[in-house]
C-alpha cells in the first residue's frame, strides 16, 4: 500500500479539474486531447506534438488550430490536456512497474 | 508566448502585480511564472498544488535532489526553458554547479551515490522511451531506494513531464543565465505556490 497519497492525490485533483471542471472547451474535446486520439484535424496535429514531441510545435500549429475556429482559451485547455494526459500516462507506467517489482520481491 | 493571452490576457491586479515584480527584482517574470497566473482555477492553481508537493512536501529525497531530477527529466526532453531554470535551481540548493554540470553530462560518471543515480537513469529511461519495465525498478530498488522514494521520484517526474510540455508547446521565453539564477533564488526561498 502507497504510504504516502498526498502528491499522488494532488495529481488526479489536477487531472479532474481540467478535464471535467468548467471550461471553454468541450469536455469531449478536452477528454480527446488528454487521450491524445479522437480529435479532427488540425487538432489532432497540435494535441499528438504537445504530447509527443513538443519541441516541434511552430506558430503555424497554432495558426492552423485559430483558422478552424478553436478559440485562444479553448486552445490553452486542449495544450495542458494534451500535457498533462501523456505526462500521466507515463506516472501510470512508472507506478504500474513499481508495482510489479514490489509484487515480484514480496512472492520471492 | 504562442497565445496572445498568455501574453496579455491578465485583469489589473495581476499586471500589477508583474510590473512590481520586475520593479523590485529588476528581472522578467518568467514566462513559467505567467502562465499559472492565466486563469488560475483552471490550471494554475492546481498545477501550483501539485509542483509544490513533489518538490517541496515530505520526501527522503533533498530539495538538491528533486531539482536535479527535474533538470534531468527536461533535458531527456530537451525543453531548453526548464533545463536553464532547474540547472540553476540545482546548482544553487546543492551549492555546486559542478556537480550538476557533471549529471547533465553524463550520468554513468557522475559524482553521485548509486541511489540517485539509478533513479535519474529510470526517470530518463520513461521519459524517452515511455515505459519502464519491473526489472528497471527492481534495479533502483537494489540500488537502495526506498519504494516511497521511487514515488516521490515519478511525481517529479510527472510534473516536469508537464511543464517541459507546455513551455515547449507555448514557446516560453529562454532568459539569460543571470535571470535563470534570480528566478532559481526564488524558487528555493519561496517554493512553487
Amino acid at each position: 500500500m502507497p504510504t504516502d497519497d498526498k502528491k499522488r492525490a494532488a495529481y488526479r485533483a489536477l487531472e479532474d479539474r481540467i478535464l471535467n471542471g468548467e471550461g471553454r472547451a468541450s469536455p469531449e474535446q478536452r477528454a480527446g486531447a488528454f487521450s491524445n486520439a479522437g480529435l479532427p484535424p488540425p487538432l489532432d496535429g497540435l494535441v499528438s506534438k504537445v504530447a509527443t514531441r513538443p519541441t516541434q510545435v511552430t506558430d503555424a500549429d497554432f495558426a492552423a488550430a485559430r483558422a478552424a475556429g478553436s478559440s485562444e482559451d479553448e486552445l490553452f485547455e486542449l495544450v495542458i490536456c494534451a500535457a498533462v494526459g501523456q505526462s500521466g500516462r507515463l506516472y501510470d507506467a512508472g507506478l504500474a512497474a513499481l508495482a510489479d517489482a514490489v509484487a515480484d520481491e514480496e512472492a520471492g | 508566448m504562442r497565445l496572445d493571452v498568455l501574453n496579455r490576457g491578465y485583469g489589473p491586479g495581476t499586471k500589477l502585480l508583474f510590473a512590481l515584480i520586475r520593479l523590485f527584482s529588476r528581472h522578467p517574470v518568467p514566462d513559467a511564472a505567467k502562465l499559472v497566473f492565466y486563469r488560475p482555477e483552471y490550471y494554475g492553481s492546481w498545477a501550483k498544488e501539485f509542483t509544490q508537493e513533489a518538490m517541496r512536501g515530505p520526501s527522503a529525497w533533498s530539495v538538491g535532489d528533486r531539482e536535479l531530477m527535474a533538470v534531468f527529466v527536461s533535458q531527456a526532453n530537451e525543453s531548453a526553458f526548464c533545463i536553464g531554470a532547474h540547472s540553476a535551481t540545482a546548482e544553487q540548493a546543492y551549492q555546486d554547479g559542478p556537480k550538476v554540470a557533471a549529471v547533465l553530462a553524463g550520468l554513468e560518471s557522475a559524482p553521485v551515490d548509486e541511489g540517485l543515480r539509478a533513479t535519474l537513469g529510470m526517470l530518463g529511461k520513461l521519459t524517452r522511451e515511455g515505459r519502464v519495465s519491473a526489472e528497471d525498478m527492481r534495479h533502483v530498488l537494489s540500488a537502495g531506494v526506498a519504494r516511497q522514494q521511487v514515488e516521490d521520484a515519478l511525481a517529479v517526474c510527472t510534473a516536469f513531464n508537464t511543464t517541459n510540455r507546455l513551455a515547449d508547446a507555448f514557446g516560453f521565453e529562454v532568459l539569460s543565465s543571470d535571470d535563470f539564477q534570480a528566478g532559481a533564488k526564488y524558487l528555493l526561498k519561496r517554493g512553487y505556490r
